[in-house]
């Protein structure tokens, strides 16, 4: 077979494996799937449909599991040789990604919907039936390492292309799902992955990336928990409560928000705004200065580690929110929550989010943000 | 002439890799249990077909080519007439079963409607193929059809006193009925003749979708009684893409397809020489078969039946257990617990190739309407697996099914329904 420049080349010294590979229909599973063939495992491709009314057409860049990407899957697992099956986890995906991300929003928390695919759909569902069947792996096009250890187990690391790295959506696995995952991507740039894509002739070489939320077609999220939370109108709050203006469901909200606040008049000083508070309870909305959004501790419930839980508290980086930038921080697992502290405050950071721990290039865990430690805006 | 290189060209390539490859099967047999889906071509068949590929002629052409071409498709026509007990001018030629089944639900329907406003109301088993099924759907929403579904018993099966029923409740607004002649899925035999008796009592024209059943059961269009049928090539070893609508000569459906007016005026297209003589020879070939092949078929069937069962004792059997109630080819059976689809991925994967047996839209099982309408439910209409024999069936192919079942089904069961 060809040596695709890029590909990992050699003798591979790792076990032929029954391997389930996971296509979108996009270019990133579809090189992942034909390097794993190439690696020597027995290859089997099969697309997830996850909406339940899929569209015949891609619109853009956003939106996934039309029938068109299926089509695309389809051909990528003709031309890579594998045989190729749609696997109908809707019902699942409605039930543990969108209604969970639904029930988020209206508790005034901001959800990331990637990471619970990951952890309930990919990497359960989808994995737990790959292993009844009799399959050994799940194959996908993420972008992450995973580095094996000479003494056996196995460790997640941020893949080479920085700017790809999707190691933060991956967080969520614990080691039993890491053991039987494959991550052909992680040692190479998306320029790359392209160019090999056109070397092996598979049609997605030139498909956009898909990006924002899958489930979310036309990019609309406001309007996507409109449609189902309804009009909830309420106030907007300054800091200390004054009233400064009113909106339709706290639900459309994020913390840190500056745009779409709809508040007449500017603040006393003249500088801009931003959410600060979305209060479900009573259904308001707080806004403040930009100093109101630094945070310098939170706490993050349901905590899942790629290994071992650390003991006592330990010095690590962390990711915030998806794209965001590594903070040092000295973490603490205590009473199943973990207490995380921040070197220097940072901004843009909003329950539900996770926190992604690393050590070095290393992915160490991850936690589900419940609350955040500000200065009150007073003392600002 | 540059030859194209296309990458994996070898036609078992995708499909006979697989993780769970047995080596008891691999180099033998590879049964191919889905012959209801479409069944190898016969090589008389191929033979007729590919005799008039290199020929030059444009049937409705008025010189030598154009007759030499006309000749053929004559001559396929009333071979297919003489096979089918049915008039040459019987024989509407189309490009298959999903055409001939439009043809004779919409075209009739609009007919039917145009002659009298009042006849809006259409007939329908509720265990149609989706060609029918579909057309009547559409005629419903967009061209103001009533359409009542008549009861089908635990197999599927419309009874005529049903029918008789469905009519008298108001006689003068029916514009067709539209009943298959044999389940796809579950094999069943409907009874057609007896259900077209009571359709000619009131006058009503009445449509068949005999796909599965010929070749399989003895098919006379003049003694069944019936106004249309339907028939298609590559299901009876014929080719793709070609097939008749068997219409009476009393009918005049509104044509689907407008243009040069061929096959009495109802389905215009410049007719397909070769494809017309591969059709009329497997046509021929399946009927002149019937009798000896439904024995042997059944044969193979009723054994398949006793191993699955054996081999899965929870298993069961869907459609008429009676092997005269059903067609001799078809076993179709639910196993509880299972996924129809990772049943049919653990056996394609060990080289055994069989169907959920029902529609997908974008290779994604829906729950059987079949199965729904015959009252299962609804986790059971998708743990559901078709076994379909053929010509090419041998007891071989049963042999490695036997000895795969028990095994795959254990595994399904572990990876349970979702």
């Amino acid at each position: 077979m060809t040596d695709f420049p890029g590909a990992p080349s050699g003798p591979s010294t790792s076990p032929r494996l029954r391997v389930l590979a996971a296509m979108s229909g996009g270019v990133d599973s579809a090189v992942a799937a034909a390097r794993a063939v190439e690696a020597g495992h027995e290859v089997t491709g099969v697309h997830l449909a996850l909406a339940a009314n899929p569209q015949s057409f891609r619109t853009g860049a956003r939106g996934c599991c039309t029938l068109e990407d299926s089509r695309d899957a389809r051909r990528a697992a003709d031309v890579i040789g594998i045989p190729f099956y749609v696997w109908d986890l809707a019902e699942r995906f409605r039930e543990d990604v969108i209604d969970d991300f639904v029930a988020e929003y209206a508790a005034g928390r901001t959800p990331n919907p990637c990471l619970r695919c990951n952890e309930k759909i990919k990497f359960a569902a989808l994995l737990d039936r790959a292993l009844a069947l009799g399959f050994d792996a799940v194959c996908t096009g993420h972008y992450a390492r995973i580095v094996e250890l000479p003494g056996g187990g196995r460790e997640l690391h941020r893949a080479v292309d920085a700017a790809k790295d999707q190691s933060y959506v991956l967080g969520v696995l614990d080691a039993q799902q890491l053991a039987h995952s494959l991550f052909p991507l992680g040692d190479t740039t998306k320029e790359q992955i392209r160019a090999e894509a056109e070397r092996r002739d598979l049609a997605v070489a030139k498909k956009p990336d898909s990006h924002d939320i899958c489930f979310i077609a036309d990019g609309d999220t406001q309007g996507f928990l409109a449609e189902r939370l309804g009009r909830a109108p309420g106030d907007i709050l300054d800091a200390d409560g004054t009233k400064l203006g009113e909106h339709d469901g706290a639900y459309g909200f994020t913390i840190g928000q500056r745009k779409g606040l709809r508040i007449g008049h500017p603040a006393p000083d003249g500088k801009p705004r931003y959410v600060l508070d979305i209060s479900p309870v009573d259904n308001t909305v707080t806004v403040g200065p930009a100093a109101g959004l630094d945070v310098l501790g939170l706490t993050a419930i349901r905590p899942r580690w790629c290994g071992p839980a650390p003991v006592g508290a330990g010095r690590y980086t962390a990711q915030l929110r998806a794209h965001g930038e590594e903070v040092p921080v000295t973490a603490e697992l205590a009473g199943g929550q973990l207490r995380v502290a921040l070197d220097t405050p940072a901004r843009g950071i909003a329950p539900g989010q996770a926190v992604v721990l690393y050590d070095g290039t290393r992915v160490v865990g991850s936690a589900t943000i419940a609350e955040t430690e500000r200065r009150a805006v007073a003392e600002i | 002439m540059q030859s194209v290189q296309w990458p994996n060209r070898d036609p078992g390539h995708a499909l006979r890799r697989g993780p769970f490859q047995c080596s008891a099967y691999t180099g033998a047999a590879m049964p191919y249990l889905d012959h209801a889906a479409t069944t190898p071509m016969l090589p008389e068949a191929i033979a007729a077909m590919t005799a008039h590929l290199g020929v030059t002629g444009n049937a409705s052409s008025l010189h030598a080519a154009g007759r030499r071409a006309r000749r053929v498709v004559e001559e396929s026509r009333e071979s297919l007439a003489a096979a089918l007990g049915a008039r040459p001018s019987e024989i509407v030629l189309t490009g298959g079963g999903t055409e001939s089944d439009n043809l004779a639900v919409k075209g009739l329907y609009w007919a039917r409607r145009d002659a009298d406003p009042a006849r809006t109301r259409v007939l329908c088993s509720p265990v149609e193929h989706h060609a029918v099924l579909d057309a009547v759907h559409w005629l419903a929403e967009h061209e103001g059809a009533q359409v009542e579904y008549l009861p089908v018993d635990g197999h599927g099966r419309v009874h005529p006193e049903a029918l008789r029923e469905a009519i008298e409740r108001e006689p003068g607004s029916v514009a067709l009925v539209t009943v298959m002649w044999a389940n796809n899925e579950i094999g069943t035999l409907l009874p057609i003749a007896e259900l077209a008796a009571v359709a000619k009592e009131f006058g009503i024209p009445m449509h068949a979708d005999a796909v599965q059943a010929l070749g399989q059961v003895p098919i006379d269009f003049a003694a069944s009684g019936l106004d249309a049928l339907t028939v298609t090539g590559h299901k009876v070893g014929g080719p793709y893409g070609v097939g008749a609508l068997l219409l009476g000569r009393g009918q005049t459906p509104v044509p689907l397809l407008h243009g040069g007016g061929q096959e009495r005026d109802v389905r215009s297209g410049t007719l397909d020489v070769p494809a017309a003589a591969g059709f009329a020879t497997a046509v021929r070939l399946a009927v002149e078969r019937q009798a000896e092949h439904a024995v042997a078929v059944a044969g193979l069937r009723d054994d398949l039946v006793a191993r699955v069962r054996a081999a899965v004792p929870a298993a069961v059997l869907n459609g008429d257990p009676d092997p005269a109630g059903r067609l001799p080819a078809n076993a179709h059976f639910s196993f509880p617990g299972c996924e129809g689809d990772a049943l049919l991925m653990l056996l394609d994967a060990a080289g055994i190739e069989a169907s959920t047996g029902s529609a997908c839209s974008a290779g994604v099982p829906q729950p059987s309407h079949v199965l729904l309408a015959i009252g299962a439910d609804p986790l059971l209409a998708r743990s559901s697996l078709r076994f379909s024999l053929g010509h090419t069936s041998t007891k071989a192919d049963v042999d490695v099914l036997a000895e795969a079942i028990g095994p795959v089904v254990q595994r399904a069961e572990r990876a349970g329904q979702r």
